[in-house]
């Protein structure tokens, strides 16, 4: 019948009438009788395109098809057992997949996952973002996954086309993913959190058609690259289902959170300590702000305009909440604000909404007793399909792991699985292995050089110790005992702490420094989020020894860029930041030797060290070849203490 | 599979057709979202939203509207696309197409033209532009979601149990407009041409289906005319001869019923007033409604519905049940007035 009315569509059609009567008449002309059924039928079996349509229309057409193809490869069913289920996107060969906290909570640390290829595949959960709902993990036996690649989601337009892939109603019984299609409604969707967790900052909304079951799966552009992935959806009315209004988590808050997801942690977003409101004349101002915040420390106060946070310009509340919402605690941003006409701008180190046990606590499905407002989501906002329950099994004992799995989980209270995080440390400690001329150099180091402002500086590091000699005096550190005796700047103790471990990360690599993990990825450079492409992301490790807390940013090129040591906790730490190859450099310094080391403490800069000469030693006392012979560093400037 | 190709084929030769204008989409968007404002005022209590949209309809600040309980407020506040924030004053309303034109302090804004042009036909392909679920804040702009035209019918559509007043013509969207928050949101073709306005949230009074719908630009510039020029009145709208069918209170029969407190209220009468329909039909306090017109009527909100469904002139027949038994009362014709809001 629907094929019937379909036909007849086609023949209302001027173009298609006259096409058929071309064709009956060719068959008349061969004497060929036909009953007009049998054209009609005739007319069902050819395609559509033997009509007026016109090849760039079929080609664009073909386009979006095989588009449409290559995204549904990449989409994932993931199944929580009686749990319920929902979607998820690959997004590398080697198996990644993003989905929602709130698909994997249930299901736990093992999952099955179904891909359009109709194979079912064993996937471990790598890390949880609770309050992004977001959940990393990755599906095993395969090094050749079919995935998508996330776009730049700033890019992101509305009116453009879009279109999801997921398993809706858990209908992927064959692994098929649906598709749904629409257009970006929106940018910069704020959605309120129930409670502290399941907060969409900064969404992308979208009028295809996002369902239960939807959560998880990959938003897709015209290109099929991962502009977010799905999430939740305004309800009302008519029940759960879709009324037109889905929103996505963006690529590029994806992006964030990424280094700190395959890391294996439990990560946590970011508050500044401080609130904003808008006030009388419309200007976004700080409401109230907590002197133990690193904006205090920094000089932010109260009723300062905000103007800028991260390289975003703020002209609202919700312009805060939706920048401040994209941003994993830890990072550093740049906050501009305006006092009394002034212009300002720092850098803010921002504090974790949570704390550890509050983040493990909400994992476990455990009560989560926010301080904040209830958790009920305002009306008409609601997360989908939640009501999987919640059979979280904390940590599971690794023997009630599937056997395909067990390889590849670890339980470490603060951690998914700090599997993965084992994994991406030795990630990073090869890179800088791989870096090479430092690490064959395990002797005295001697570096000299000149401060910016001219005077002669000296450092001397090695496995006893470390010396700075600077005009106003010289300063030693036992490199063999605790290192937070020596308080950071003054002297400055902090930075030659800060540079033994340097040495000794370069020399021996993470695992015999001390509790050593992999952190996450951070921008190289904080002021990097004026950038067109945002921040470049860098790895960083995380090292607690000696009595202080270290972290180091590795490059991709395996090269240390900074270290930051704290003695304690609530402490300004130091902060040394290394410059690699400045042009007006003498370039016969190692590979791995930055030629510039800036020294910072809290809002002061203590020095910046410009390295003319390196001298490095082999071993305890054997000259290294191709550097400056030991003898000569006396003559070297500042040299001779 | 040919089904699909052509649908997919429709959707392809739209968007080309769309990218052979002179604006993509995406302009064509962000120029009609301009035109768009978001309207706070009344409400935020007991699902009734706080808010709603408008459409600039000249550059003078003009905005047009859909007449609801969000304008009920002392203070209405206008916000623009660029996030600029005015005071509205309501410069008149049109009760026929439930319309409402709110003025603004301000020149040279960006507007749509309202001409009472030609019709698109039903397949033209539209982007709606509302204030859906008031998400967007400030200088945030409004939410797109696109559509067809699925066809053009008259509005026979009901809002609790009160038919709507509009008659007319309006544009079936296939495309869900039916938000709280879309109301007055402008539907736009895909040259940004204003073809409609989001009309409020209703249910097919057939189907009981909830509506997307749009009110088509022509009935706008009536209405904005009919405004604009104080000729507007509730009179007009009813065509003549015809029996209104809006709201109906039994009150105008006479009949207090008991507070409507449960989800499922019985209709008990609470009291009479004397020398009303219902006292001379015989009712009394306590009688419990059961069926109006012999159809059975199971909660106070199902009596209300059955009376408003009846119209001006019907006979009012109700069964009610006194001391065990079932006593029919005729209560004569329903009086034409009652209408309440």
């Amino acid at each position: 019948m629907r094929q019937i009315l379909f036909m007849r569509q086609i023949l209302d059609q001027p173009s298609a009438a006259r096409w058929i009567a071309a064709v009956v008449q060719a068959c008349q002309r061969i004497g060929v009788v036909l009953v007009a059924s049998g054209v009609m039928a005739a007319v069902a079996m050819l395609p559509v395109h033997a009509g007026d349509v016109a090849a760039s229309v079929l080609s664009a057409q073909q386009q979006r098809i095989d588009v449409m193809r290559r995204a549904s490869a990449a989409a994932v069913a993931i199944f929580a057992g009686e749990a319920g289920g929902g979607s998820g996107v690959l997004i590398s060969p080697d198996g990644y997949a993003l989905t929602n906290f709130h698909v994997v909570q249930p299901a736990g640390i093992a999952m099955k996952c179904g891909l359009a290829d109709g194979r079912l595949y064993d996937a471990v959960l790598v890390g949880l973002d609770p309050t992004g709902d977001v959940a990393l993990v990755k599906l095993l036996g395969r090094d050749d996954f079919p995935s998508a690649e996330l776009a730049d989601s700033d890019d992101v337009e509305v009116g453009d086309f879009c279109f999801a892939a997921g398993n809706p109603f858990l209908l992927a019984t064959d692994f098929q993913p649906s598709i749904s299609a629409g257009i970006v409604s929106g940018m910069r969707r704020y959605q309120f959190p129930a409670g502290t967790i399941l907060e969409y900052a900064d969404c992308l909304q979208v009028d295809a058609a996002i369902n239960p079951g939807n959560s998880g799966g990959g938003l897709f552009d015209a290109e099929g690259r991962i502009i977010g992935v799905n999430g939740r959806a305004s309800f009302e009315k008519r029940g759960r289902v879709n009324v037109g209004v889905g929103y996505a988590i963006s690529a590029n808050q994806l992006r964030h959170f990424l280094g700190l997801l395959k890391g294996g942690r439990l990560v946590d977003h970011a508050t500044m300590g401080a609130t904003v409101a808008t006030s009388a004349d419309g200007r976004v101002v700080v409401s109230d702000i907590l002197e133990s915040s690193d904006a205090w420390k920094r000089g932010l106060r109260y009723d300062d305009e905000i103007v800028s946070l991260a390289g975003r310009s703020v002209r609202t509340v919700n312009a805060f909440k939706n920048v401040l919402g994209t941003l994993p605690a830890g990072w550093r941003v740049p906050l501009v604000y305006r006092r009394g006409g002034r212009r300002e701008e720092i850098l803010v180190r921002l504090a974790g909404v949570h704390t550890a046990a509050e983040l493990a606590n909400i994992v476990e499905g455990k009560s989560q007793k926010p301080a904040g407002p209830p958790p009920s989501p305002p009306r008409g906002q609601d997360g989908p399909d939640q009501d999987g329950g919640h059979r979280q099994p904390g940590e599971p004992a690794q023997d009630s792991l599937p056997a395909a799995v067990r390889p590849f989980y670890e339980a470490r209270r603060g951690f998914t699985n700090h599997h993965f995080n084992m994994l991406e440390r030795g990630r990073v400690a090869r890179a800088i292995a791989a870096d090479g001329e430092l690490t064959a150099l395990g002797g005295r180091w001697v570096l000299a050089g000149r401060l910016a402002t001219g005077e002669a500086f000296r450092i001397e590091l090695s496995d006893k110790e470390g010396m700075i000699d600077l005009p106003t005096g010289a300063t030693r550190v036992d490199a063999t005992g605790e290192l937070d005796l020596n308080p950071s700047p003054p002297g400055s103790g902090g930075m030659l702490a800060a540079l033994l471990l340097w040495r000794r990360l370069v020399l021996e690599g993470p695992e015999p420094l001390g509790r050593t993990s992999y952190w996450g990825t951070v921008p190289a450079d904080p002021v990097g989020f004026n950038e067109a492409d945002g921040p470049r992301l860098v790895d960083m490790l995380e090292s607690s020894v000696a009595g202080v807390e270290a972290r180091f940013t590795v490059g991709g090129d395996g090269k240390v860029s900074g270290i930051e040591l704290w003695t304690a906790p609530d402490a300004d730490p130091c902060e040394v930041r290394f410059t690699f190859a400045l042009p007006a450099q003498p370039q016969d310094l190692p590979r791995g030797m930055p030629s510039i080391i800036e020294v910072r403490h809290g809002n002061e800069l203590f020095g910046e060290f410009r390295v003319e000469k390196a001298a490095l030693e082999q071993s305890a006392g054997e000259v290294g070849g191709g550097v400056l012979p030991a003898t000569e560093t006396g003559a070297l400037p500042g040299g001779g203490t | 599979m040919i089904r699909h190709t052509v649908v997919v084929t429709a959707m392809v030769i739209g968007f080309l057709v769309g990218r052979a204008d002179a604006a993509s989409p995406q302009e064509t968007i962000a120029g009609a979202a301009r035109k768009v404002v978001k309207i706070h005022g009344a409400g935020g209590v007991r699902g009734l939203e706080a808010y709603q949209t408008g459409i600039l309809v000249s550059p003078a600040g003009h905005i047009i509207t859909v007449m609801s309980t969000v304008l009920d407020a002392d203070e209405l506040t206008c916000v623009l696309d660029d996030g600029r924030r005015y005071r509205a004053t309501m410069l008149g309303v049109d009760p026929s197409r439930e319309l409402a034109v709110l003025s603004i302090e301000a020149e040279e804004l960006p507007a749509f033209t309202l001409a009472a042009s030609d019709r698109v036909p039903a397949g033209t392909r539209i982007f709606a532009l509302s204030n859906l679920f008031g998400v967007a804040v400030g200088d945030e702009r409004v939410s797109a979601q696109h559509g067809v035209v699925s066809a053009i019918v008259p509005l026979e559509a009901r809002r609790g149990s009160y038919e709507v007043p509009y008659r007319g013509d309006v544009y079936i969207l296939d495309c869900t407009t039916n938000n709280p928050g879309s109301p007055g949101g402008a539907v736009v073709d895909w040259r940004g041409r204003l073809v409609g306005m989001l009309g409020k949230e209703l249910r097919s009074s057939g189907s009981g289906i909830w509506l997307n719908y749009a009110i088509p630009s022509e009935s706008l510039a009536e209405g904005y005319a009919a405004i604009t020029s104080g000729t507007a009145s509730s009179a007009a709208a009813t065509p003549a001869g015809e029996p209104m069918r809006a709201g109906f209170d039994p009150a105008t029969l006479g009949l207090v019923l008991v507070p409507d407190l449960l989800d499922r209220t019985p209709p008990f009468i609470e009291t009479v007033a004397a020398e009303s329909p219902a006292a001379r039909a015989g009712l009394r306090p306590d009688d419990l409604v059961i069926a109006v017109g012999g159809r059975a009527v199971a909660s106070r909100a199902a009596l209300q519905q059955a009376l408003s469904a009846l119209a001006a002139g019907d006979v009012v027949r109700l069964s009610v049940v006194r001391s065990g038994a079932i006593v029919e009362c005729e209560l004569g014709p329903r009086p034409a007035s009652g209408r309440n809001r």
